[in-house]
């Protein structure tokens, strides 16, 4: 009995790497004598990081080379991506596609890539140093800049505004809410911003923080999202305290901000091209094995969308369900 | 063999079954190193970049933090308590460190000293929490663990602090003593530290109660040792290798990272958990823990070299805590 459940103890775990290892076949494999980019990113399971992988693929594809796509579980992880990024290094990529999470945390190990004659590209929010010889990033001040311009012109140029956003941590974070606040400063002083709260990008936590907003300020007229996890937990909190005649302005894409759009529950929202920035990352890739110039800033774009252009040629691609 | 104390009773109680306990004991700790080695050699075969020295030390490099933590949590679990202080904990005596060393100048070997004893002090309050306010030690560190978060980004006013103003303080973590090995100062302090627990754990009083109060805590309180003064120097020795753990993972990062930590609790307890040592309390060891803490680095890092989908490479860890859980509990059915 007890040998038994050792066998099947041991077989199990025989059979979880061999599925690992046909899983990862088709991924590491196949590849030949193409180019290798290991891309180390932010995140992974975010639909926002999802998209990039996407974009980074499909250009792979177009282009004739081999990538991986990595990230840590959340942005606070920085010895994971630490530790993704070193390993990284030793499968001796062509290139290397890094989006720091801390730029100065990883110092020494991008150093060794220039040693090593990796070359790195940068996207995202980039990195702080002279070693990557380009940055595919969305200019996220400006982006949030644009989100607080409709803000004051759906309210008129008066009333309360309240801010959730993701971490105060984060360059992202840090950007998307310092871009609204100044846009507001300087352009709209009959708006008066409240404090900014930060809920981690989770959907509970921002929901909470929303209606403790609500019942602080009964005159809010509006909230900003500076994330999509940020942005449901708004319109959720919102639901929830029964508010009407809110302005809500989002941050990213996903279906649940697509549909509050579509039914009128949300103003509108930001996007970045995070399958633009996909692609841009690979290109700049291969540009970089070629020997091939590249500029010191790839900007991959920001749009503001609502209920009149969300379905239009231009918006449609860029965000993700 | 791995818990001396506990096979010597069992066989003063029942010589035939103490024999046979010491085997089992020998026997789950030959799995949880013939399981490494099994794994290692797996990916030795299937990646041509995973056997060579540089991946080798990165792999023990990427232990060094979770190693850390699990050792002083080892301790914990044995006497049948847990902590989840641990890893926000680290956070906050990160945090600490950077306070002490960058923002206020203190001397660097002092100031390392100081943040031992400032996590000692985090271990000290959840002592005093479980032992004399009598409360679960699953809530007293969960509440610990959330003081800590936050604390660590009100002292930092949530911004990292950077080290690179400091000279010698990465080198604890990411130099190499060993001069042209290109080996990481950080994989020796594990080792020492590891040793360093395995003496106390079994060589000492301390490590006998440990066992003793996790075996049997009213046996051991009538027997006339002061559970509650042990518990609270246990809890304390752990705080003393959560700031430890602090000053690895901020000196590896050249930064204190005041919003990372949570989940690093999870990870060491695992390691333990995979290592052999009973989550209901009394049995464990120090060697358990270390190959523990090893499968989980080796594991990542192997998964990530062979470019493994992310998605898998969680299902495949999950996979085997519930393997080394499922182990522990089939050996127990079989002495019970």
């Amino acid at each position: 009995m007890r040998i038994h459940r050792i066998g099947a103890a041991i077989a199990a775990a025989a059979f979880a790497l061999t599925a690992a290892a046909c899983g990862g076949s088709s991924e590491a494999g196949g590849g030949g004598d193409q180019p290798y980019v290991a891309i180390v990113s932010k995140g992974f399971q975010h639909q926002f990081w999802q998209a990039v992988k996407q974009g980074a693929e499909q250009e792979a594809a177009k282009q004739g080379v081999r990538i991986s796509f990595e990230g840590p579980a959340s942005e606070s992880e920085v010895e994971a991506q630490v530790n993704m990024l070193q390993n990284a290094l030793g499968r001796q990529p062509d290139v290397l596609g890094f989006a720091a999470l801390d730029s100065r945390a990883a110092a020494p190990l991008l150093q060794q890539a220039k040693t090593s004659n990796i070359p790195v590209i940068a996207f995202d929010s980039g990195v702080d140093s002279d070693i990557p010889l380009t940055t595919a990033a969305t200019n996220n001040k400006a982006a949030a800049a644009e989100a607080a311009k409709h803000m004051a012109e759906a309210l008129g140029g008066t009333g309360k505004v309240g801010l959730v956003v993701h971490d105060q941590t984060s360059r992202t974070g840090q950007d998307r809410r310092d871009g609204f606040l100044e846009w507001m400063r300087t352009n709209a002083p009959g708006i008066q911003v409240l404090d900014p709260q930060y809920g981690g990008g989770d959907q509970a936590k921002s929901a909470d923080i929303t209606k403790a907003i609500i019942a602080a300020n009964p005159d809010l007229k509006g909230i900003y999202a500076a994330n999509e996890g940020s942005a449901i937990g708004v319109l959720r909190g919102v639901a929830e305290s029964g508010k009407t005649g809110l302005t809500v302005i989002g941050f990213d894409s996903g279906q649940g901000q697509i549909d509050a759009i579509k039914n009128g529950q949300m103003l509108g929202a930001v996007t970045q091209d995070p399958i633009g920035m996909g692609k841009a990352l690979v290109d700049a890739a291969v540009k970089a094995i070629h020997n091939e110039p590249l500029p010191k800033v790839i900007d991959t774009g920001f749009y503001w969308y609502d209920k009149s252009n969300i379905d239009s040629q231009q918006i449609q691609p860029l965000l993700y369900q | 063999m791995t818990t001396p104390t506990a096979t010597e009773e069992e066989q003063r109680k029942d010589a035939p079954t103490g024999v046979r306990q010491t085997l089992r004991a020998g026997l789950q700790q030959f799995l949880a190193f013939a399981s490494l080695l099994v794994i290692f050699v797996f990916f030795s075969v299937l990646s041509p970049n995973f056997f060579n020295y540089g991946n080798i030390t990165n792999i023990l490099f990427s232990t060094v933090v979770i190693g850390t933590l699990a050792l002083g949590t080892t301790f914990v679990i044995i006497t049948g308590g847990i902590d989840l202080s641990i890893g926000t904990g680290m956070a906050l005596c990160a945090v600490m460190s950077g306070v002490l060393i960058v923002n206020a100048g203190v001397p660097l070997p002092l100031g390392v000293l100081g943040v031992l004893l400032f996590g000692g002090l985090i271990g000290l309050v959840n002592g005093l929490n479980v032992a004399v306010l009598g409360l679960p030690p699953f809530i007293a560190t969960l509440a610990m663990m959330l003081v800590a978060q936050g604390l660590a980004l009100v002292v930092s006013n949530s911004t990292p602090i950077y080290f690179d103003q400091t000279p010698g303080y990465i080198e604890i973590s990411i130099g190499s003593i060993i001069p042209g090995a290109n080996f990481p100062n950080a994989v020796i302090i594990l080792a020492v530290a590891a040793v360093i627990a395995g003496v106390l754990l079994n060589k000492t009083v301390l490590g006998r109660y440990t066992y003793s109060i996790g075996s049997n805590e009213d046996a051991t309180a009538l027997s006339g040792i002061d559970v509650r003064r042990w518990k609270i120097v246990i809890y304390t020795l752990a705080g003393l290798f959560t700031g430890l753990a602090g000053v690895m993972i901020s000196a590896r990062l050249g930064s204190a990272q005041p919003a990372t930590g949570m989940g690093y609790e999870l990870q060491a307890i695992a390691a333990v958990v995979i290592g052999g040592t009973s989550l209901s309390g009394g049995k464990g060891s120090i060697v358990g823990t270390v190959i523990g803490a090893l499968i989980i680095s080796v594991l990542n890092n192997g998964l990530q070299i062979m470019s493994i989908p992310q998605e898998w490479q969680n299902v495949i860890l999950g996979c085997v805590i519930l393997l080394a859980v499922y182990a522990d509990r089939a050996r127990k059915s079989t002495t019970a």
